[in-house]
């Protein structure tokens, strides 16, 4: 059997709870990942010890939570590789990283004879804040297709990438797995003179991120998908460019001085951090990359592919279950069907057995439609899953199958 | 919850065989929607003859749940009138709800989904054929 991680598991106290009576198995890490005790541990300390608001006041408990929250925009640079920490701001999670490009960036840039080029891949975060923006400006939408085994078509990219002022892509499919090769794309891009976004949802928790390396413009993940807390998110984004960008919203911390008539605003980040932002969420989000890279993101993702291959060779051997999507790049959310058993029966079913699945549309429909599948299951692993709980999946699989008496061709 | 609580017999029966399952060609009233959260899709066709529900099919794609609540509510309201047909739409609310625990005789088959009742989330599931019989009856008032 594989090497595990499975040491890490006694960090993480949820994973200890009974669902149903029976010990939870929670497959459901690309809508949310378990928190490990570090990350509890620095939200009780926060509040019990130096709750304070940053950058404002000047007494002890303001300059330790300032000093902290700017400790963890340090440990996210580095965990992404930026070049320089004023490059990452703080916003709540994905979608609002990708609303903030589209906003301050896009509204200003952007024109009726731009084009915004997305993939059918995307996650409705990033198709939606493209039209809304589209609505007010004109420029079109293009998309990139998917192929039957749930990659790119990127056969044409030259061609599509025409009259591009903006690509917007996910890292990794939420619903496929699929790893998109940002890097190859990304120079593409440029040659065209294209700004390259990228949506890092379902990344952070399973590879090594090197905004570098991938040679994007801008790099969204979400905290609360990288083991940290709900309410923080990270907008990478390279410095020259985030200068030259109007403000997100409006209010305290962004300001570099205000008249009745006119302000001008502060340098990134605080262009892009109005009001007291999540403050212990920062921090306890510094705590999970503490913790995350501990561990070694290289070794998570050791782990992560031979328990995807695993997950997959065991899923495909039962009867009448198909998994969505064939990349060879792949990450470890498995979309799948199973004959004659609606998604969301079957994840009903398996909650039944302590099992934890998403069913549904995965807020990428596009994606769905283009696989002719509108609704499927997901399991999504983390490091924390253990071969054992994918054997307890299939086991459960058999087990719905015979309450809707499915009978195996 | 078991899967056997919640995936009663007779619920596994309708999802299996749906009663009145197709379009209706000839019907006075059709309506179609859809559960946003997993992109289900009900289509509803009602053939009205002297006020009363003459015919009723129903098709599209939904899970075992919508599917048997689906062919339930036609078998349900097949000859009713048109008043019949609201209050049973009434019953079935507060039923499914849980503001009422008893069920007429009329909805008695419906107590299959009692344990679906503790399920917010596939409530909607067993509701999506009642809220667009409501849609049809809506038409018809206006």
């Amino acid at each position: 059997m594989m090497r595990d991680l499975r040491e890490y598991r006694r960090d993480f106290p949820i994973l200890q709870v009974q669902v149903n009576d029976k010990p939870l198995i929670y497959l459901d890490n690309a809508a949310t990942s378990q928190k490990p005790l570090p990350v509890l541990e620095t939200l009780d300390t926060y509040y019990r010890t130096y709750n304070a608001n940053v950058h404002r006041g000047l007494h002890a408990l303001s300059e330790h939570a300032t000093s902290a929250y700017e400790a963890a925009r340090r440990k996210i640079a580095a965990f992404i590789n930026a070049p320089k920490p004023q490059e990452v701001i703080f916003t709540r999670n994905t979608t609002e990283s990708i609303n903030l490009v589209a906003q301050a960036w896009g509204r200003k840039f952007l024109t009726s004879d731009d084009v915004v080029l997305l993939t059918e891949m995307e996650h409705h975060s990033n198709i939606v804040p493209w039209q809304l923006l589209s609505m007010q400006i004109g420029f079109q939408i293009r998309y990139l297709t998917v192929r039957p085994d749930g990659t790119l078509d990127l056969s044409d990219l030259d061609r599509m990438l025409d009259g591009v002022k903006l690509l917007g892509l996910t890292h990794i499919s939420n619903v496929v797995g699929t790893i998109n090769p940002i890097a190859q794309i990304a120079a593409v891009a440029h040659r065209h003179g294209a700004r390259v976004l990228v949506d890092g949802a379902q990344a952070t928790l399973h590879i090594p991120v090197d905004v570098q390396a991938l040679g994007c413009d801008f790099y969204a993940f979400s905290g609360h998908k990288t083991c940290g807390p709900t309410g923080i998110g990270v907008l990478w984004g390279k410095y020259d460019i985030l200068e030259e960008m109007d403000p997100f919203l409006g209010g305290g911390e962004m300001i570099e001085s205000v008249t009745l008539e006119k302000t001008t605003y502060a340098a990134p980040p605080n262009k892009f951090e109005a009001g007291t932002p999540a403050i212990a969420e920062a921090i306890a989000l510094g705590a999970a990359i503490d913790y995350l890279t501990g561990i070694g993101m290289a070794r998570i993702a050791e782990y992560d592919e031979l328990l995807s291959s695993y997950a997959v060779e065991r899923l495909g051997s039962v009867p009448g279950v198909r998994i969505l999507g064939t990349a060879p790049q792949r990450s470890s959310a498995f979309a799948f069907t199973v004959e004659g058993i609606h998604p969301h029966d079957l994840s009903s079913l398996l909650d039944t057995h302590g099992i934890a699945v998403r069913a549904g549309h995965h807020c990428a429909q596009p994606l769905g439609r283009r696989l002719g599948v509108p609704a499927s299951a997901r399991a999504s692993t983390a490091f924390y899953n253990v071969p054992e709980e994918i054997d307890a999946l299939v086991d459960a699989l058999q087990e719905v199958k015979k309450v809707f008496g499915y009978v195996s061709p | 919850m078991s899967a056997r609580d919640l995936y009663q017999e007779l619920i596994l029966d309708h999802a299996r065989n749906p009663q009145n399952f197709g379009e209706l060609e000839h019907a006075s009233a059709h309506s179609h929607r859809e559960n946003i959260s997993c992109g289900d899709t009900i289509d509803l066709y009602l053939l009205i003859e002297d006020g009363r529900v003459a015919e009723v099919r129903f098709d599209g794609q939904g899970c075992a749940l919508s599917t048997a609540s689906a062919s339930m509510m036609t078998e349900a309201i097949k000859g009713k009138s048109l008043d019949e047909v609201q209050q049973l739409t009434n019953h079935f609310r507060s039923y499914i709800s849980g503001e009422a625990d008893d069920l007429d005789a009329e909805l008695e088959d419906f107590e299959a989904f009692q344990g679906v009742r503790q399920l917010p989330a596939r409530v909607k599931c067993v509701t999506l054929p009642w809220v667009t019989l409501a849609d049809l009856l809506g038409q018809m008032g206006e």
